[in-house]
């Protein structure tokens, strides 16, 4: 297991876990508290698009991921404030609208689209240096702008009508979530693809909701089980030889598992006490 | 006394939402050091009354003034807001203390607004007014029910407001707990304006300067004190009422049952 560290591939495959475990614990945490999971997934989706476009104008598909989420993202807040849609609607249309996109652009590409289902379903030991260089300054632009506007952003996410009373620009702040979010999946694609971001960017947040009661710990006490997570995904991944994508997913839905039964057995234990303790 | 000045300025409101009438001509002024209630049945558009006052939705018809001038968001932010417990989801990560600071937002000028030590002597301030200073690292989610009102009214009053605002604030707390947050208001009246707003007219104590009934139309009446013929009109039922003397100790006798 050891001498996989000593392949460059290997080294780049755990950097890239790193970084993936910042932008999850930062904007995974935040999504987990605001109830935002079904609108990453629908912008994750919505990617796919980008890829095919990016795959049809030959460009590197994840630049093409990068503008046409951050599009979406705007086009979806838009609609959202302006023509006052339901968010639940345009998570519809563009979590299917995206993927629709996406399957036309790379029918319509000439050739063969060698690694598609790497953008589908990741494959972490593909990352190349340049997209090490992309993810590095996405997760810095992130983790620079949620230390910055902390404190609107938890004002926000806490109470989103006192926020507005208060006269706080609640308006331009979803727009900024939205477009952290389109980031941190541009991020995530090359870790675990499409399909998969949803759970990298729920389950870290969720596990250390259960431990940390105040929104700043749970994004680092997230970001540290990310790292477990994906680093033990890559390691089971290359042992097993089995897609890295799937398997840093399935110990992520382990441990939450483990980590919701292992509270329901300690809360029983607690109730048992109370009751001998009571006499009741 | 009716030269005080006017803080809130209501005149012929009306709000229709989805062709539905929810106000009719409503016509209020509260001025400067009133300790006000307005009371009326659940339905009756009290949470309709507070939102228009915020600028939260849309007036139909008629105007709302604060401090003399359309509702903006510079005079919105000298409102203290206490809205219905309800709205809140109490699970959220987030300490007592940073709750309460969040409060201190909007008086912030620019768009990186950071909090500096000014906002946390306000915080600890405005904790200690409710007597909640040992609740400050607390996560909001171990509170309870009266904690958590007395939580939300230092997040209102840490931004320095000159009218507090609340939303059937008891609806949550028990009854002894009910009489102390009335007692509580009512220093806290000494200071700033309040208007208080609830379906409980059980509540309605001594501290009251004036009361208003609604019921998509307000009752308003230039008395410190509730007679059967205001409660009537609004409840549209007779309604029990106990009087000590010329003027009332405690106006309301409880009620079992809900109108």
């Amino acid at each position: 297991m050891i001498e996989a560290l000593g392949y460059e591939f290997f080294r780049y495959a755990l950097l890239a876990g790193l970084l993936a475990s910042v932008v999850c614990g930062i904007i995974g945490s935040y999504i987990v508290v605001k109830h935002m999971i079904s609108v990453a997934g629908g912008i994750s989706h919505a990617a796919f698009g980008g890829v095919g476009l990016g795959y049809l104008l030959g460009i590197d598909p994840l630049t093409g991921a990068f503008w046409f989420t951050l599009a979406v993202s705007a086009l979806i807040w838009g609609l959202m404030e302006r023509a006052k849609q339901h968010i639940d609607t345009l998570i519809g249309a563009f979590w299917a609208g995206g993927m629709a996109f996406g399957i036309l652009c790379i029918s319509l590409t000439p050739g063969y689209t060698s690694d598609l289902f790497s953008y589908l379903f990741g494959n972490i030991l593909l990352v190349s240096p340049e997209h090490l260089m992309m993810m590095s300054i996405l997760g810095g632009i992130i983790i620079i702008i949620v230390a910055l506007f902390y404190p609107i952003l938890l004002a926000n996410a806490f109470d989103q009508e006192y926020a507005e009373i208060s006269g706080l620009p609640v308006r331009a702040l979803n727009l900024l979530i939205l477009a952290l979010i389109a980031i941190s999946i541009v991020v995530l694609i090359q870790v675990v693809g499409i399909i998969l971001v949803i759970a990298l960017l729920t389950l870290p947040g969720a596990i250390a909701r259960f431990f940390s009661a105040t929104l700043k710990g749970m994004m680092f006490l997230s970001t540290i089980i990310g790292v477990g997570l994906t680093t033990t995904g890559i390691f089971l991944s290359w042992v097993l030889d089995i897609p890295s994508g799937s398997s840093i997913i399935i110990v992520g839905v382990c441990a939450y598992l483990a980590v919701v039964g292992g509270k329901e057995v300690v809360n029983r234990r607690g109730e048992k006490v109370d009751k001998t303790g009571s006499g009741v | 006394m009716n030269q005080r000045d006017p803080v809130i300025e209501i005149r012929d409101l009306s709000v229709i939402i989805d062709g539905q009438a929810i106000l009719e001509d409503v016509t209020l002024t509260v001025r400067k050091g009133d300790f006000y209630a307005i009371i009326g049945p659940n339905g009756a558009g009290k949470t309709t009354l507070i939102r228009s006052i915020l600028g939260l939705i849309p007036v139909t018809r008629g105007e709302i003034l604060l401090f003399s001038k359309p509702v903006s968001t510079e005079n919105r932010s000298r409102i203290g807001y206490v809205p219905q417990y309800h709205s809140f989801d109490f699970n959220f990560p987030i300490t007592v203390k940073e709750m309460v600071l969040t409060g201190r937002l909007g008086r912030k000028p620019g768009i990186i607004r950071r909090y500096c030590k000014e906002d946390l002597v306000a915080a600890e301030n405005a904790l200690m007014r409710l007597s909640a200073s040992h609740l400050s690292d607390r996560p909001v989610g171990e509170l309870s029910g009266g904690e958590r009102q007395r939580v939300l009214i230092s997040r209102a009053l840490v931004g320095e407001p000159e009218i507090l605002i609340l939303d059937e604030p008891t609806v949550y707390v028990d009854t002894p707990t009910e009489e102390q947050f009335y007692m509580l208001l009512a220093s806290l009246s000494h200071t700033v304006t309040i208007l208080i707003i609830t379906h409980d007219i059980g509540v309605v104590s001594q501290h009251v300067n004036h009361v208003a009934c609604l019921n998509q139309r307000l009752f308003q009446h230039d008395t410190d004190h509730l007679t059967p013929d205001m409660l009537a009109q609004t409840y549209g039922c007779p309604v029990d009422i106990i009087t000590h003397g010329e003027i009332p100790h405690r106006v309301l006798k409880k009620h079992s049952e809900r109108p």
